[in-house]
């Protein structure tokens, strides 16, 4: 396919359509709508299956229903409307049914703007719903990864019977870039062993449902569920690196933070600093192992986050306290200058740094005297 | 040699598994209206019910048919969802008024609205049942219950909801009736709107529901017998039975 010029929200609403999207069910808000608008043409046309639903409770919830039928399924919202949707998020993770769901975070909490944000990283990562599960998350850095990891989510939804979560932020939803499409895939109705699809005169009767009364049943199910996220912890993690061969300094970003990151390490190369970075695609599973290896042979991490420093925890859980961990982070909305990211990496080459202050104290420390 | 005639059994659209149902609550009288009309249509094969959060939470053990389980109040979304990408299926939802009337009202309006092609099946019993008899909004004014101990009072809990009435103002609706189960003659018109119900979803008409009066001897705490009377003294006064909506299409259907 030849590159053709994306805008990433209908990049990501093409790119659903053709790994074979059968339904989508969602409700407007800012910056994801394009998506709900472009596949309110574009599923018509393909005599799929597009509802407007009444609000995100109205649309996780038909998104539940047709996942329990076995087809592939999508909504899509932006930070306040996922809040929106945890309950069904929490109940489709525990009837251990498919589903995609895409999160152009904006700035928050609550209202907050429509200014592109990572605040919602921990609400997706570490659960968000009530009780004990854990989602596939990805998070795209570019219109082009926003299609292919679009397409990634459905095959690893359906291969783990889990929800898979793609985040990303207005930056990567509104701008344009050069991307490829994949190749349209046909709609195609697995044999499933599990969903409810009537019986036919074929099969005996299914029922799916997240209850599990007798508690002991329910813990099963917990470690049934837990085991399968240990295999994708094992087989599912996915990460760019660069320039992390002979990195004494390991920036870590994802999504646009880390696509920012990325200009300023380039720059600092060319300065002869010796910096890398490290971009997790998958944020859940999270590379604990890749940073552990890393660890090895840094001298220093720099997690930048555009959040409070969430991801931060992650990467500290990893590094252990070896080296010392360094944060920098805009919030609410406002998005990084790499110059801003340059800063850091320039202080962090120049300067003692120290194991014993927490990195969100220290940032925060500087940014008082800044 | 004297001949047996069986006039009475199980249906097929029932699983061998017992109810768990109280004692002389009408659920029970509901469920096997719901699962003999499926049967006679033939359609238990291509059916997929939607259970609610209440006390037919279990309702996906009684039916020999696939079942999905909602949260509390989401029914029709979920049925939504399946119907959408199975419309050759029959659909239905089993609500109570704790999860239709109360958490679930965004849900049914708006599938109402949409003129989804599903049937609801909704058990008007006055208050929340599973959790302990609860007001709920269909509680009658001044009715006594758990969370209105002196009685509802209108003026600071507000008036209940005439759901049937409600929703038969929606241009999507197609069949939208009010029946009771507290006696025998009502029970077979019951019956009767169920199948109309169903026949109109088959005929893909358009949304269908059938809104039943039911007994809660349990949280009421009255006998069953009394609660059928309360039932034909309070409710039917209250909530007034009868045909809300039937669309022309659907008063040409001959069953």
């Amino acid at each position: 396919m030849p590159k053709e010029l994306w805008k990433g929200n209908e990049a990501i609403a093409e790119a659903a359509v053709r790994a074979g999207l059968e339904a989508y069910f969602g409700y407007p808000i800012t910056p994801q709508t394009e998506i709900l608008e472009y596949l309110s043409r574009r599923m018509p046309e393909l005599g799929r299956t597009f509802v407007q639903a009444e609000s995100e409770l109205g649309a996780i919830n038909m998104v539940y229903g047709a996942a329990c039928t076995g087809v592939r399924v999508m909504s899509s919202s932006s930070s306040p409307g996922m809040s929106l949707m945890m309950e069904g998020i929490s109940y489709i993770a525990g009837t251990e049914v498919p589903a995609v769901l895409v999160n152009v975070m904006r700035g928050g909490p609550g209202l907050g703007n429509i200014a592109p944000a990572q605040g919602d990283y921990n609400q997706a990562v570490h659960g968000g719903g009530h009780g004990d599960y854990q989602p596939i998350v990805l998070a795209p850095a570019s219109v082009q990864e926003a299609i292919d990891l679009t397409a990634l989510s459905f095959d690893l939804a359906e291969k783990y019977r889990a929800i898979c979560m793609v985040i990303l932020d207005g930056c990567v939803g509104q701008m344009m870039e050069p991307a490829e499409m994949p190749e349209m895939k046909p709609v195609h109705r697995e044999n499933w062993d599990w969903n409810t699809d009537a019986k036919m005169g074929k099969r005996e009767r299914r029922v799916l449902s997240s209850i599990y009364i007798e508690p002991a049943e329910e813990e099963k199910m917990n470690l049934r569920v837990l085991n399968r996220w240990r295999t994708i912890e094992a087989k599912e993690v996915r990460y760019k690196e660069y320039f992390l061969d002979d990195a004494e300094i390991v920036v870590v970003g994802f999504g646009t933070a880390g696509r920012i990151a990325l200009s300023a390490v380039r720059e600092a190369r060319t300065e002869g600093i010796k910096v890398g970075l490290l971009r997790p695609i998958t944020v859940s599973p999270f590379p604990y192992e890749v940073i552990d290896q890393l660890t090895a042979r840094a001298d220093a991490f720099l997690v930048t986050e555009m959040n409070s420093g969430q991801m931060l925890e992650d990467v500290r859980l990893a590094v252990k306290g070896r080296v010392p961990v360094e944060f920098y982070g805009r919030l609410g909305g406002v998005v990084p200058f790499p110059d801003e990211i340059l800063n850091e990496i320039h202080r962090m080459a120049k300067s003692k740094l120290s194991l014993d202050v927490h990195p969100r104290d220290a940032w925060l420390e500087r940014m008082a005297h800044a | 040699m004297a001949t047996e005639n069986l006039v009475y059994d199980r249906p097929e659209g029932f699983t061998d598994t017992p109810t768990h149902y109280c004692p002389g609550c009408t659920h029970g009288v509901a469920h096997r209206l719901v699962a003999e009309v499926l049967e006679e249509m033939g359609v238990l094969e291509k059916t997929i019910g939607v259970a609610p959060v209440g006390c037919s939470v279990f309702a996906y053990n009684y039916f020999d048919t696939d079942f999905v389980e909602a949260p509390h109040g989401r029914a029709p979304a979920m049925a939504t969802g399946v119907k959408r990408v199975m419309p050759d299926r029959i659909v239905f939802t089993y609500q109570g008024d704790g999860d239709l009337a109360s958490i679930g009202m965004g849900e049914i309006v708006h599938a109402a609205a949409r003129g989804e092609n599903i049937t609801v099946i909704f058990i008007n019993n006055a208050n929340f049942g599973m959790t302990g008899g609860q007001m709920a909004p269909t509680t009658l004014p001044g009715m006594k219950t758990t969370s209105s101990p002196n009685g509802r009072d209108v003026e600071t809990q507000g008036y209940p909801i005439k759901v049937a009435e409600m929703l038969s103002t929606l241009d999507g609706v197609g069949y939208c009736v009010r029946r009771s189960l507290h006696d025998p003659k009502n029970i077979r018109l019951a019956k009767k709107a169920i199948r109309m119900a169903f026949e109109t979803q088959s005929r893909g008409l358009g949304f269908s529901m059938v809104e039943l009066l039911s007994t809660c001897p349990t949280n009421w705490g009255i006998t069953p017998v009394n609660s059928l009377k309360f039932v034909e003294e309070h409710m039917v006064p209250f909530y007034p039975l009868g045909d809300y909506k039937i669309s022309e299409a659907i008063k040409q259907i001959k069953v």
